[in-house]
């Protein structure tokens, strides 16, 4: 983001404070559980988007954070009575350093191996889940978690007041992300996006970048989880699906991967779709597949791209191409992917 | 004797994972592009084969059925969707994410929720002796048809001169294009054997571990370990890696019910660490 960008986004974000903040008093219930969701995949897809738009690593394996800190936090909060910030803490411990050991594994692929690498590493946590029943409760799942006995000004039990709560966590979080997105890090981390090989050239320890974005994005996402477990009161080995993996990334893509807004965009938007869908049809999982082809096919650029395409358009430059994030590289590139 | 039907079991599933691991090798090695929905075309080859063998009684034309089906859908796949973003990788592989989701949800719409199995037919039910030893005739034909594709594929491979096309597309798909190779055509020739020899260890497959929504995804989690293993695009890689992948799993299985992916994932992770692009990636 450049400076006259951020100036100008300053009453753009002004206003979506004020829709946010209005969303509590006016929105029917429906609809302020809709926006919890909301935030929650927005922060999740926000923390994808430091490994996919940032840094060039498509992840499909991102629900494994997500699911293990929301199964941490489940699993201490149900059997062993723990409290809401010790609970919460220890379930973002788990999903970061889950993160810190795959971390070790994939951050020296790229490209096609590092999505089938995470792939795999998704499937395979996914797997232990399902199949550990005596410690996650297999097939069922965790019922019966409560949201945590604190008040903000209204009560977390109240689904209001878990709104206001998860708004201003995930308000923290996102600036935090700002800050890493705008600091020396995050533009190396663009730097290794472009060409890993140039960066190594310039004296930049290419892995050590890529395992920190990893377990960075795993930290973010672990605190959406976190926030997941404690709305839902529910965690199954369903939140750790590659539908959700995929859910995330087609997020990310919808929205427009390496810009900074357009993940949450991309989560809002397939939340409320998901939801409203819910009523008229069963097959969201067909949804969701067509939704990726169609996007892929049409819009690989994204909400973002679409967005700098107007604007280009109105500017009177319509000959200008939009240049495609990195996710999607030409032909002529061949840096860092397949060998 | 429980040792010995564990790893006879083992062989088997192994066998039966390379079928869907070498077709995955062979697109991958070809185009680039790790095809996610390749755990489909076993999916859809299971079921279309159960129920063609139920309804006509005969194994045979069932193998044909999985087989044609998934072969047309994967040319489909290529020449109406891939092939217009050639050498897009990351595109390539979001599509068949697409298509991955889309074809496990309309399975489940056409096949319901219900768990399939076909029955395994009559001349190869009951077991064989040798010696003081028992094998199921089933897992038995298994092991050896997939033995019999593998040497197959490598004469192909190795001694023709569509294989020599195929080598040479692997090493350098621009070089390979400016002698002359079609290369395009050869991908589509890939991808409608990787599919047809997945939807082939489908129907084989259904007899003994069934049809039931996300068996996709289980096939795919196991063949992604096999080529993570043996190194994506390595015909021997592809072997060892299934043979490999299957024992663990069966003897996991076994051994640790509870905690079975540990049996395949921490060598799988040891591997990656040390050797990330497998035993025999490059």
């Amino acid at each position: 983001m450049s400076r006259p960008a951020t100036r100008r986004a300053w009453p753009v974000l002004g206003a979506l404070v004020v829709a946010a903040l209005l969303v509590v008093v006016a929105a029917p219930t429906y609809y302020v559980n809709l926006a919890v969701l909301a935030l929650v995949y927005s922060l999740l897809a926000m923390s994808l988007n430091l490994l996919m738009g940032y840094a060039g690593l498509t992840s499909f394996g991102h629900a494994a954070f997500f699911g293990a800190a929301a199964y941490a936090a489940g699993i201490l909060s149900l059997r062993y009575g723990v409290p809401f910030w010790p609970a919460a803490a220890a379930g973002i411990a788990v999903g970061t350093l889950l993160g810190a050991a795959y971390g070790i594994l994939v951050a020296g692929s790229r490209g096609v191996y590092f999505l089938l690498i995470t792939l795999a590493l998704g499937q395979v946590t996914w797997g232990l889940t399902l199949r550990w029943v005596s410690m996650t409760g297999g097939d069922n799942g965790l019922p019966g978690i409560t949201r945590p006995d604190l008040w903000l000004g209204w009560p977390l039990a109240d689904v209001r007041g878990y709104y206001l709560f998860a708004l201003l966590i995930a308000g923290i979080c996102v600036a935090l992300l700002a800050l890493v997105v705008a600091s020396p890090f995050g533009h190396a981390l663009r730097g290794i996006r472009e060409s890993p090989s140039r960066m190594r050239t310039l004296g930049y320890p290419v892995w050590g970048y890529a395992y920190a974005a990893f377990v960075v994005s795993a930290f973010f996402a672990s605190v959406a989880g976190v926030l997941y477990v404690y709305y839902n009161g529910f965690v199954s080995h369903q939140n750790m699906q590659i539908a959700v993996s995929a859910q995330v990334a087609l997020m990310v893509i919808i929205g427009g991967a390496g810009s900074f807004w357009g993940p949450a965009a991309g989560a809002t938007l397939l939340v409320f779709m998901q939801n409203l869908l819910s009523s008229v049809t069963q097959r969201w999982m067909s949804v969701l597949g067509l939704l990726y082809i169609v996007v892929v096919l049409y819009q690989p650029s994204g909400l973002a791209g679409l967005v700098t395409q107007i604007r280009r358009r109105r500017a009177g430059r319509p000959e200008e191409r939009v240049a495609t994030p990195a996710v999607l590289p030409t032909a002529g590139d061949r840096n860092g992917w397949g060998r | 004797m429980f040792w010995i039907t564990l790893v006879a079991n083992g062989v088997a599933f192994g066998m039966l994972l390379f079928l869907i691991g070498s077709g995955l090798s062979l697109i991958f090695g070809v185009m680039r592009v790790v095809n996610l929905a390749h755990g489909s075309y076993y999916l859809i080859g299971a079921y279309l084969g159960t129920g063609v063998a139920a309804a006509t009684n005969s194994f045979l034309l069932g193998i044909a059925a999985g087989v044609v089906a998934t072969m047309l859908l994967g040319v489909v796949m290529q020449t109406a969707f891939l092939e217009r973003f050639g050498g897009q990788i990351l595109a390539q592989v979001l599509l068949t994410m697409g298509f991955l989701l889309l074809l496990a949800d309309l399975s489940l719409w056409v096949w319901g929720g219900t768990p399939q199995i076909l029955a395994i037919p009559d001349a190869l039910s009951g077991s064989v002796r040798a010696g003081g030893f028992v094998f199921p005739r089933y897992r038995l034909f298994i092991s050896l048809l997939s033995a019999l594709v593998a040497l197959a594929l490598y004469l192909v491979l190795e001694r023709t001169r569509l294989g020599a096309q195929v080598r040479a597309a692997v090493d350098d798909p621009e070089m390979a294009q400016g002698l002359g190779v079609n290369v395009p055509r050869l991908s589509t020739a890939m991808f409608a054997l990787g599919a047809a020899l997945a939807g082939l260890a489908g129907v084989l497959g259904s007899p003994i571990l069934g049809v039931f929504p996300g068996a996709d995804l289980e096939i795919l989690t196991l063949a992604l370990a096999v080529v993570i293993i043996g190194g994506l695009g390595s015909f021997p890689g592809t072997l060892v890696g299934s043979l490999f992948v299957g024992l663990a799993d069966n003897i996991g299985k076994a051994l640790f019910p509870e905690l079975s992916y540990i049996a395949f994932f921490a060598p799988m992770a040891l591997i990656l660490a040390v050797r990330p692009r497998g035993l025999f990636g490059r």
